[in-house]
């Protein structure tokens, strides 16, 4: 029963309250785009074991959604910030790398 | 104009405190950024724009922090109508939604000692009173259905569902209610 | 004989006698009893049959571990089978019955088994039953199955009541024994919450039957002081009969509670589950004590060295008069003294160990026992299924019987094993100790929390610290790590040294070492299952060496106790047979719950009226009033039909249908999806969420449209009204409300974060009643309050106003082909409509009519329903919806998707017409079979139905589907496929079967 702390309502949340929704930071390749840019939209997914960076929904509570980076096989969650962003905040990028230095890469 | 039917008419079930359907209230969604608001807050409920998770007033006239863009207000049933329109009036010409729920939930009113220990055993959330202290609005689940709720004091607290699933709700807090069915955990048993 | 000795019993009350019956039989005995200890008093030896054999079983343990003692409890609803006796405290009217044994516990015709057990080697089933191949089902099958299992369920449903209860902790401590009471202790002067957990209804565990001494004093003394300090601690919470089922991810972990057990009939639950959320775990769980295996070590009588203990000192219960023990190991010394302190006598003491000179052994020596090391048991003698004597040898021979001992009991300890479960739930790890041959955690590999670092700590015996001021000494210094983790500091309590020393013990894993195969078959490892040395033996022979694999094929440690006994002893003879170390073995994974917990406290208060939530629109009870038939849509139910007295379902239907069509029916669409988007970007954002331009829909007016996904499949569809410049009311799906939503919201918040756009779901604000057919107008008109004619409120507009008093808004739109109104008011005013417009509408035989007639007459119409012609693989296109989707967007949500290979294909099933030639009704989901046969051998198929009803309105069957190329082959019949194995043939027609041109919707 994993738990992440919503960066929106401050509320440290059960799984239970929340809902998952895969990897973070997918570009979006629309109409005009090659069809390697769109499959890998589309279908290709990293599924590391390892640090990944996710989407989750505070569905049961302030309904927004944020992103999380977890370690797929401790589970330790290095951090969770808001899904408006192109990639994790400094400090959470400095954390995981001072773990796991190949992470993310 | 016959009266309007909230969703189980008022239902009371007295168990070891009691659950109550709080019949007809009125509720508004305002959704905007909160620093835009206050006007809007202060004309349909005469209270101010709420902290993070914070309530300010109550049923007939409050607004509960439920989202970072995302207000809920209470007035009375009667009242919704008007008071949309002046918090519609109040935000003219800005980016805003705003919304009558009155009649999309069911509300209902716990009484009596032992509410912190009776909402536990329904909802994953920390019930203790440094975790979820009077006057914060706290939206999670209860039972498998999505709720909102606080605290106005230890003997006495109010609970937000969907209309549709009010009998479930009223079932579910009557059952956690039951003589006998005391966590002991919060509150020390009568016993 | 086994009986009640004149004086003791620390836990009993001698002056409440308690009623019980086991199988019908009546006894007595005294409140604090076990059952198992009031059956021993009783002189009940035998009270179950194992699994496999049917063998005899007694009591061997008196705790959690016991793998024999399995009764059922109570009578009708609250009969629960597996329930261990050692577990299960004694009330006033207990009823309990023996079971895995028919026709009678003392006579089991299934002992037969027995006699053949030589013929059921380990993997017996697995070799046995492969061939003939039929013979499986026919025969092997139906007897097996009759055979296996372990008790049977209840039968009516149970009638407790069972509840959750979350709770958050900094500091959970899982055991009360005197090491969980010292972590609870180091912790109560700190600001840290501590839950403390005791699976039983008392506080120390062993360490006063063992007499244990504290600082000088008994630890009774120790734990009573120990308790009051706790309690008055404001920030400790205390809970017996809880025990410390599971720990999980993130510092979750599980606890049952049996609340009402031994009070049957008292108000509140019978076992409450609690989720705990946790800082910090310390798993205070003590440890086991294993068998020993020698031959015979399964019969009644033999028993752990520790229960014979406890049953004397807990219990004031003699297992038997003359007690052998047998060990390899100081700690059976103890039992020793305590029989023959309660004035029973202790035949002698056969110890493996070469020598036996500790401090316990001398002891015992001065009180007179006589002691025999380096000896063993090589067989046991019986007497009417009990216990009569054992025969002596030497360890280290093959088992030439050197005495006989006459005994009732044998009281045997090859050794504790800690209680490493929940350290291991979450991946803790372990370590063999070569002092004390057993698995303990590994302070070094230990599971770690959501903050990466270390979250579940043992203390005492779980850690592997044997002795007393060992025990405290590392519960004090978990402790204190575990608050320092949590941010409080505490102080370390070093107690002064005052247990006795114990000698080595020594590895015995069979008894005598020199062994035969033919002795071998009769040492038990798992008794339930019937599990012995020679099968693990042989699954090493046959190739078996992980313990995993070794594990399920012979079924070792795979009964209700879960190996608690068997499994150290197991991998021990599997090491020895594969010639390897014991921890190049290892263990099998430890997997919660540690004991069973019941199926009640899981659902907790998931039964009844609350096993799910059932959805109800403000107009459920008028349905429920008048015969509405049911069906469920998502968590909503809403009426199929309403049946009248004597009324088919099929005769409902087709009435609401011709009713609506000839004069004027009326549907509750309360449970329709509705979605207020605002903002200044809501036209562009609605553009990319719709295959069809949204954007340019004027206020005041109404379009259908198309969602899909990215992957260009239909998800959802429904009638968008523009309610303003910035305003739209999104109309989805019933089933469809919430993930829309839920899709709208990920797109907002997560791709267009910065487009100026606001949802908010108004699903349950209204009421929406649809009022259909030919004289509708009139109706509305009737109702009063609001202009809905043609002019004004033609086809495809929504208007404003009050009706019949009620502020509505009635949308003009139709899903069946009819002149229709769909009026929304709100919610709690929405059977005050319903009940004026049916009062109204009586003069037109007004019909309220069901989700199976709003599909007929979608489907006369030739509308798709999401769900129906959709399955999230068909695409608008198929559907031949082109009209739908806007040619000129540059983007929205699917766009791309459509325009990969397979999708743009014209070679792809469509949506056709489908005309039976004799007029039946297709079956749902038929395919329409195509020529020749695919690689596997199975006819080939060119389409589907996905439609299909008797339209009342045609007097035939008329049918949807998704047909190869179908619009280009109308006319053309083809094959459907029957579940009888018979065909159908079709006509493929245009899917519109009704008023083609719309004119009726229209007027």
């Amino acid at each position: 029963m994993l738990k992440f702390t919503c960066p929106y309502c401050g509320i440290e949340a059960s799984e239970t309250e929340l809902h998952a929704g895969g990897e973070a930071h997918l570009k979006r390749y629309g109409p005009g785009s090659a069809d390697e840019e769109f499959e890998g939209y589309l279908f290709l997914r990293k599924n590391p074991k390892g640090v990944h960076l996710e989407r989750w929904r505070h569905a049961m509570g302030c309904g927004k959604w944020f992103l999380a980076a977890r370690h797929t096989s401790t589970l330790e969650v290095f951090g969770t910030y808001p899904a408006q962003t192109h990639e994790p905040p400094a400090e959470i990028l400095e954390k995981i790398r001072a773990k796991y230095p190949e992470a993310l890469k | 104009m016959s009266d309007p039917q909230s969703a189980l008419g008022g239902a009371v079930y007295q168990g070891y405190l009691t659950v109550k359907d709080a019949g007809a209230q009125g509720m508004l969604t305002l959704r905007g950024d909160h620093a835009t608001l206050g006007a809007a807050v202060k004309a349909a409920t005469e209270q101010g724009v709420p902290a993070q998770r914070q309530i300010e007033g109550g049923l007939g006239g409050g607004a509960a922090w439920a989202s970072p863009d995302e207000l809920l207000l209470f007035c009375d049933y009667s009242a919704a109508p008007e008071a949309l329109e002046k918090a519609r009036k109040a935000l003219e010409g800005q980016y805003f939604l705003a919304a009558d729920v009155s009649d999309a939930r069911a509300i209902f009113t716990l009484e009596g000692p032992g509410i912190r220990d009776l909402l536990a055993k329904l909802c994953p959330a920390d019930f203790a009173p440094k975790a979820l202290p009077t006057g914060e609005f706290r939206r999670s689940h209860i039972g498998q259905v999505a709720a909102a709720f606080w605290l106005e004091s230890e003997e006495r607290a109010t609970v937000v569902c969907f209309r549709s699933v009010a009998q479930y709700m009223f079932d579910l807090l009557s059952k956690a209610a039951e003589p006998g069915s005391e966590l002991g955990y919060f509150a020390p048993t009568a016993s | 004989m086994s009986t009640r000795l004149p004086t003791g019993g620390r836990l009993i009350d001698r002056s409440k006698r308690l009623g019980f019956t086991f199988n019908g039989k009546q006894y007595q005995g005294f409140a604090g009893d076990t059952l198992a200890a009031a059956l021993l008093a009783n002189d009940q030896v035998l009270m179950g049959r194992s699994f496999k054999y049917h063998r005899p079983r007694g009591v061997v343990a008196s705790g959690a571990e016991e793998p024999n003692a399995l009764v059922g409890l109570g009578e009708g609803g609250r009969f629960e089978p597996n329930q261990r006796a050692t577990t299960t405290e004694l009330f006033d009217g207990l009823t309990a019955i023996s079971q895995n044994h028919w026709p009678t516990l003392d006579y089991d015709v299934g002992a037969v088994n027995a006699g053949l057990s030589r013929f059921l080697p380990a993997g017996f089933y697995y070799k046995t039953f492969i061939h003939p191949r039929a013979a499986w089902k026919h025969l092997f099958e139906p007897f097996i199955r009759k055979s296996a299992g372990l008790g049977k369920p209840s039968n009516p449903g149970d009638p407790d009541r069972y509840e959750h209860a979350f709770v958050h902790v900094d500091l959970l401590i899982v055991g009360g024994g005197i090491a969980g009471l010292q972590a609870a202790l180091t912790a109560a002067g700190t600001g840290a919450k501590v839950l403390l957990l005791e699976q039983e209804a008392h506080w120390g565990g062993r360490a006063p039957v063992d007499g244990a001494e504290i600082e000088g004093e008994p630890a009774d003394v120790w734990i009573k002081r120990a308790v009051e300090t706790l309690e008055n601690a404001p920030n400790v919470t205390l809970r017996t009969r809880c025990m410390g089922s599971g720990v999980y991810d993130h510092g979750y972990a599980l606890a049952y509670e049996r609340c009402t057990d031994h009070t049957p009939g008292a108000a509140g639950p019978r076992h409450r589950l609690w989720r705990i959320r946790a800082g910090q775990i310390i798993t205070a769980t003590g440890a086991l004590e294993r068998p020993l295996s020698f031959p015979g070590n399964d019969r009644p009588g033999v028993m752990l060295a520790s229960a014979v203990r406890d049953y004397i000192v807990n219990y004031g219960v003699s297992p038997g008069d003359r007690v052998v023990v047998v060990t390899n190991n100081d700690d059976a010394y103890r039992t020793a003294l305590a029989v023959n302190d309660s004035g029973l006598s202790v035949a002698c003491i056969v110890d493996a160990r070469p020598s036996a000179e500790g401090p316990l052994a001398q002891a015992c020596r001065d009180a007179g026992i006589r002691v025999e090391s380096g000896k063993a048991i090589c067989g046991v003698g019986t007497h009417s299924k009990r216990l009569k004597s054992v025969d002596i040898c030497a360890q280290a021979g093959e088992g030439a019987v050197l005495e006989t001992i006459d005994c009732e009991v044998v009281a045997m300890s090859g050794g504790w094993s800690p209680v490493v479960h929940l350290w291991s739930h979450c991946g803790g790890k372990l370590l063999w100790s070569e002092d004390n041959f057993h698995f303990y955690p590994d302070v070094t590999r230990f599971p770690t929390s959501d903050n990466g670092a270390q979250y579940v700590r043992t203390a005492g015996i779980a850690s592997g610290a044997m002795l007393t001021e060992q025990v405290l000494e590392d519960a004090s210094k978990n402790a204190v790590a575990a608050l320092a983790d949590l941010g409080h500091s505490a102080e370390a309590w070093r107690p002064s040294a005052t247990g006795v020393e114990e000698a080595k013990m020594a590895p015995v894993w069979v008894m005598p070492q020199g062994a035969s195969k033919a002795k071998k078959s009769k040492m038990w490892l798992d008794f339930q299952n019937d599990v012995k040395v020679s099968d693990v033996e042989l699954a090493a022979q046959e190739g078996y060496q992980s313990v995993e694999h070794t594990k399920r094929y012979t079924t070792l440690g795979m009964a209700t106790d879960q190996g608690k006994l068997s499994n150290i002893n197991g991998l021990a003879v599997l090491s020895g047979a594969l010639n390897q170390p014991i921890p190049q073995t290892g263990t099998t994974t430890f997997r919660p719950p540690y004991t069973p917990i019941s199926m009640g406290a899981i659902a907790g208060p998931g039964t009844g009226n609350t096993f799910q939530p059932l959805r109800k629109t403000p107009i459920h009870a008028w349905h429920e009033a008048n015969g509405a038939d049911w069906e469920p849509v998502g968590q909503w139910r809403r009426p199929y039909c309403y049946t009248k007295a004597g009324e088919s379902r099929e005769a409902a239907v087709s009435r609401e249908v011709r009713n609506t069509r000839k004069s004027l029916g009326l549907l509750d669409a309360s449970t329709l999806g509705k979605l207020l988007v605002a903002g200044p970007d809501a036209g562009k954002f609605l553009d990319m969420l719709y295959t069809n331009m949204m954007s340019t829909l004027a206020p005041g007016k109404c379009r259908y449209g198309l969602m899909c996904n990215e992957n260009g499949f239909l998800m959802d569809d429904g009638v968008v009204a523009r309610i303003d410049e910035t305003t739209f009311l999104v109309h989805t799906t019933s089933g469809g409300a919430d993930h829309i939503h839920a899709h709208m919201e990920d797109w907002l918040q997560c791709e267009w974060w910065d487009w100026k756009v606001y949802t908010a779901n108004l699903t349950e604000q209204y009421a929406q009643i649809a009022v259909v057919g030919p004289n509708g107008r009139k109706l509305l008109e009737k109702l009063g309050g609001m202009d809905v004619s043609k002019d004004t409120l033609p086809f495809m507009q929504w208007a404003d106003g009050t009706l019949a008093g009620i502020p509505a808004r009635i949308f003009r739109i139709s899903f069946s082909g009819e002149l229709s109104y769909e009026i929304a008011v709100p919610a709690n005013r929405g059977l005050e409509l319903w009940e004026k417009i049916v009062e109204a509408g009586a003069e037109w035989n007004i019909t309220p009519y069901g989700t199976e007639a709003l599909h007929v007459m979608r489907a006369e119409k030739g509308f798709i329903m999401i769900g129906d012609e959709t399955d999230g693989t068909v695409i608008p296109q198929d559907l031949n919806l082109h009209w739908a989707i806007s040619k000129k967007k540059g983007d929205f949500l699917g766009k791309r998707a459509q325009q990969r290979s397979h999708m743009a294909s014209a070679d792809r099933w469509k949506l056709v017409g489908l005309e039976t030639i004799d007029g039946s009704v297709l079956p749902d989901g038929a395919y329409a079979l195509g020529e020749g046969s695919n690689a596997n051998g199975q006819r080939n198929t060119q389409g589907r139905v996905t439609s299909t009803y008797h339209s009342p309105t045609l007097g035939r069957g008329i049918a949807m589907g998704l047909v190869h190329n179908g619009p280009e082959r109308m006319g053309e019949v083809i094959k459907f496929n029957k579940v009888d194995g018979s065909t159908v043939e079709a006509k493929i027609v245009d899917p519109v079967f009704y008023d083609k041109d719309g004119e009726k919707q229209n007027v």
